[in-house]
């Protein structure tokens, strides 16, 4: 027994003897690691060093089938395995050609035919034609609606199919049948959840596409290691001339913004997605660092759920428009990276009212508003955000400031708050006075914001704040299928009043999403939509 | 001995079953429901519906638990609601991972923190005495959160000696075969990934073992003095034998029973309390995995994975227990 003890004494020393030696080591070993590790990938590929960028983001994606998935950290790596028909611009939401080269639409705009590129194929061989595109289609639009989410919720209006048939009329020729003119189809048709699928692999794999993915994209997947890394290599055949340049992509989860900002700090990521506007000043004070800004497509925003009292009342709910100093608030929280916001979606949209000049920052004036509408005092629970989103960097100081607004003018209030998962049911359910939350756009269109987020029938979806005006639906639904873009504009020009009248929430900021990256990192163009493809972006 | 441990494994079951009775209704009882955040904020509520009852989700809580029951008398663990992959399969790469990382931090917790008690204890109330218990109070009440992100400022940003995030060096990594990476790496003769992989080991392990290396060090401390007051031991000073030979031969024996119950509670802790380390080196461990599903209400996820954490933490117990025996022979389990 005596032995045993002091052998395993004996290993235990020599454990850590050999740590000791291996982290007083790591400073000499590690330039022979990556020389001996150039040399052997120098002979391999007989090219100079091979372009791997490592991409830190806050979170693992959940599937790579784009068709089935509703979060932002799938859709950035399936977009660069995935092409859609349509491509959105580099930075905007113009429409662009992808996979397919043209377009024509009927003038009644029921009938749209497609020519696409020839000569493509997708990672397995599969030859991309009309009959693949066909067969996506019948995929997605044959699935239970919670599992194709997207193509439902885009391609389907009150239970009825949008997109009646869609027709190979050759092998490079589709053509898309509409029940009902639709306004943004092509929009739609370039989001990322339609990236065209290789139908021999969804067909032979079912339920575990998501694990197996195979696109035309410029890169074709490698391995995920879950909530650690998925890492995507060159598509050596891609039929566009010289892209994509990188050979490799690891996208890394880092879930902690400040260990992301470290990482990218020690060198180990490329580019760090989710950079707190407060650490601005550190990445520009690091020679070795750039900032990136994602155009801004999004909006944070203070609901005011309109069916509980005090705020079923007009006159409290403008009061309290008038109560907030955004600006203020713009300044300290986003680091004066975001505009104010005075409609409910940003002034890049096609459609906003540049008319309306918001609800200025007046105290007395709220007063006089809240006297009208003879608001006793009664104590509001005010409702924070617990996790950062670009549009709220921090809920819980935004409140904060919010709270002593509405004290100046006489509103007491407490701040709450619960767990995200908890947070959106209960504001779902209508049980806040008021709270602070956001939404960042899928498409680029007016309807996008307006209809999702304050029609009657997203009350219980995204309209958290029960907000219902049958005039302003008129408006949204009849500019859904209204085809000429000006008629269109005017209508959502019109709704805006309405709901700027009615005030249904205090429409906060439209922040600049930050990301971080090396300074060799070039041309890479961060997309509104909050994913885009790398296939341009080298590393210097 | 046989009979004792399978006493205990029998012991178990009831233990187990209860604790997934709990955690179940825990889990059912928060507000928040999965096919909502499934769907994402756009759903509406008769797809919210359509979802939950295709995941079974509207069924009475009692006939869900039934279910539950069934798959895991069959070795199932169920499906994740949210990446649709049967969690058996699912969770071994990250409880592979804590298991590693935990291990290292024990060894760590208890190498350093034995010895740093032994001499103490030895030398008491010399300045090695009081700034080992100054040091070991610093470590206890260290916030695991704050003490990361400097060891990452420290060794990675400032030093560029050790790495700040995750297990393997992305750009060359490990092919896992038991998806114990030190394993892994020896199995294919790659010793320079082997030494990468320790390195990336080293600043989750010390964050990890801070609190348990100081507890350790004060039970072994305690421990020992109690001992070292003892007659036989005050002989074999005077004796004028060596410290090490009088400490590692004769008092440590004595003194270990103590130390060895707080070493297998510290570990059963470790493997539960590693969330926080594990999000901060964004370690693809089970505390994370579980931390992840609880923020997706991914039910049968938070079950499972609670329940295997649990196991271990029942196993750790165990062998504690069958070690005491083989320390001191005074005790035996008949």
């Amino acid at each position: 027994m005596k032995n045993k003890i002091s052998t395993l004494w004996l290993l235990l020393v020599l454990c850590l003897v050999f740590l000791l030696v291996a982290c007083n080591g790591s400073e000499s070993t590690e330039p022979e690691d990556t020389t001996e590790q150039t040399n052997e990938e120098t002979e391999e590929t007989n090219e100079s060093v091979p372009q791997v960028l490592v991409f830190g983001r806050g979170g693992d994606s959940v599937s790579l089938d784009p068709a089935i998935v509703t979060d932002g950290e799938s859709f950035k790596v399936t977009e660069n395995i995935f092409e859609t028909l349509l491509d959105f611009g580099e930075q905007d939401t113009t429409v662009h050609p992808g996979l397919a080269k043209e377009w024509e639409v009927s003038e009644d705009g029921l009938t749209y035919t497609f020519k696409l590129e020839e000569g493509v194929k997708f990672h397995d061989g599969t030859d991309f034609n009309a009959e693949a595109v066909v067969k996506n289609i019948e995929r997605w639009k044959g699935g239970a609606e919670e599992k194709f989410y997207y193509f439902h919720s885009m391609f389907k209006a009150n239970g009825e199919d949008i997109i009646e048939e869609v027709i190979a009329e050759d092998d490079y020729t589709v053509v898309f049948k509409l029940s009902r003119p639709q306004a943004p189809f092509l929009k739609n048709l370039a989001m990322s959840p339609f990236g065209i699928a290789s139908p021999t692999a969804f067909e032979a794999a079912g339920d575990a596409f998501g694990d197996n993915p195979v696109g035309t994209g410029p890169f074709k997947f490698v391995e995920w290691k879950r909530n650690d890394s998925i890492t995507v290599a060159k598509n050596e055949d891609y039929w566009q001339e010289g892209l994509p340049k990188l050979d490799t992509i690891i996208f890394r989860a880092i879930p902690e913004n400040s260990a992301r900002l470290n990482a990218l700090l020690a060198g180990e990521i490329d580019l760090a997605d989710g950079i707190n506007p407060s650490d601005v000043s550190i990445i520009e004070g690091d020679a070795n660092l750039q900032l990136i800004e994602r155009p801004s497509m999004n909006i944070g925003y203070l609901g005011l759920t309109n069916t509980r009292p005090p705020f079923d009342n007009v006159l409290v709910r403008q009061a309290v428009n008038h109560a907030i100093d955004k600006q203020t608030i713009v300044d300290a929280f986003y680091e004066g990276l975001a505009e104010v916001a005075v409609n409910p979606m940003p002034s890049s949209i096609s459609g906003y009212n540049e008319e309306i000049t918001g609800y200025e920052y007046n105290p007395e004036k709220a007063k006089e508003l809240l006297a009208e509408a003879g608001y006793d005092g009664t104590p509001i629970e005010l409702w924070a955000m617990p996790v950062p989103r670009p549009y709220m960097p921090d809920g819980q100081k935004i409140a904060e400031a919010i709270q002593k607004n509405l004290e100046d003018v006489g509103i007491p209030s407490s701040i709450q708050s619960v767990d995200w998962a908890t947070y959106l049911d209960r504001a779902n359910k209508g049980e806040f006075d008021a709270f602070l939350l956001g939404w960042t756009g899928d498409n680029g269109d007016a309807d996008n914001f307006l209809y999702t987020l304050l029609d009657k029938d997203n009350i219980g979806s995204n309209n958290y704040a029960y907000y219902s005006n049958d005039e302003v639906h008129d408006l949204l639904i009849s500019a859904q299928s209204e085809v000429d873009e000006e008629v269109r504009n005017e209508l959502y020009k019109q709704a805006q009043e309405i709901i700027f009248e009615e005030a249904p929430w205090v429409p906060l900021a439209h922040s600049i999403p930050l990301l971080a990256g090396k300074k060799g990192v070039t041309d890479y163009y961060p997309h509104p939509t909050g994913s885009e493809s790398l296939k341009n972006v080298s590393i210097q | 001995m046989l009979p004792y441990i399978g006493r205990r494994c029998l012991q178990l079951i009831p233990v187990l079953l209860g604790m997934t009775f709990i955690v179940f209704l825990i889990i059912r009882a928060i507000p928040g429901d999965p096919a909502r955040v499934i769907l994402g904020q756009q759903a509406s509520e008769e797809l919210i519906v359509a979802l939950r009852q295709q995941l079974g989700l509207d069924n009475p809580w009692y006939i869900q638990y039934f279910e539950y029951l069934k798959g895991l008398l069959t070795g199932d663990l169920g499906e994740s609601l949210r990446t649709k992959q049967p969690i058996v399969t699912e969770i071994w790469p990250y409880l592979a991972a804590t298991i590693e990382l935990a291990l290292f931090a024990m060894i760590l917790a208890v190498v350093i923190g034995m010895n740093a008690g032994i001499i103490s204890a030895w030398f008491q109330n010399s300045w090695f005495d009081y700034l080992a218990m100054i040091i070991a109070l610093i470590g206890v009440s260290m916030p695991i959160f704050w003490l990361g992100l400097m060891e990452q400022w420290a060794f990675s940003i400032n030093l560029g000696w050790l790495p700040t995030s995750g297990r393997e060096d992305v750009r060359a990594p490990v092919e896992a075969i038991t998806h114990f990476y030190l394993i892994d790496t020896l199995i294919q003769g790659r010793f320079d990934q082997f030494l990468t992989t320790l390195k990336y080991l080293i600043l989750p392990g010390i964050a990890l073992a801070t609190i348990p290396m100081a507890i350790i060090a004060r039970m072994t401390r305690s421990s020992m003095l109690e001992v070292m007051r003892s007659d036989y031991i005050r002989t074999a000073r005077a004796k004028g034998q060596k410290m090490v030979k009088v400490v590692y031969r004769h008092a440590l024996k004595n003194a270990l029973i103590p130390i060895l119950t707080v070493i297998g509670l510290q570990t059963g802790l470790l493997l539960g309390g590693a969330i926080l380390t594990e999000t901060i080196f964004s370690w693809p461990g089970i505390g994370r995995y579980i931390y992840e599903a609880i923020g997706f209400r991914d039910y049968p996820v938070i079950q499972s994975g609670i329940l295997v954490v649990a196991f271990m933490f029942v196993m750790i117990n165990l062998i504690v227990d069958i070690l005491y025996s083989a320390i001191d022979s005074r005790i035996r389990y008949n």
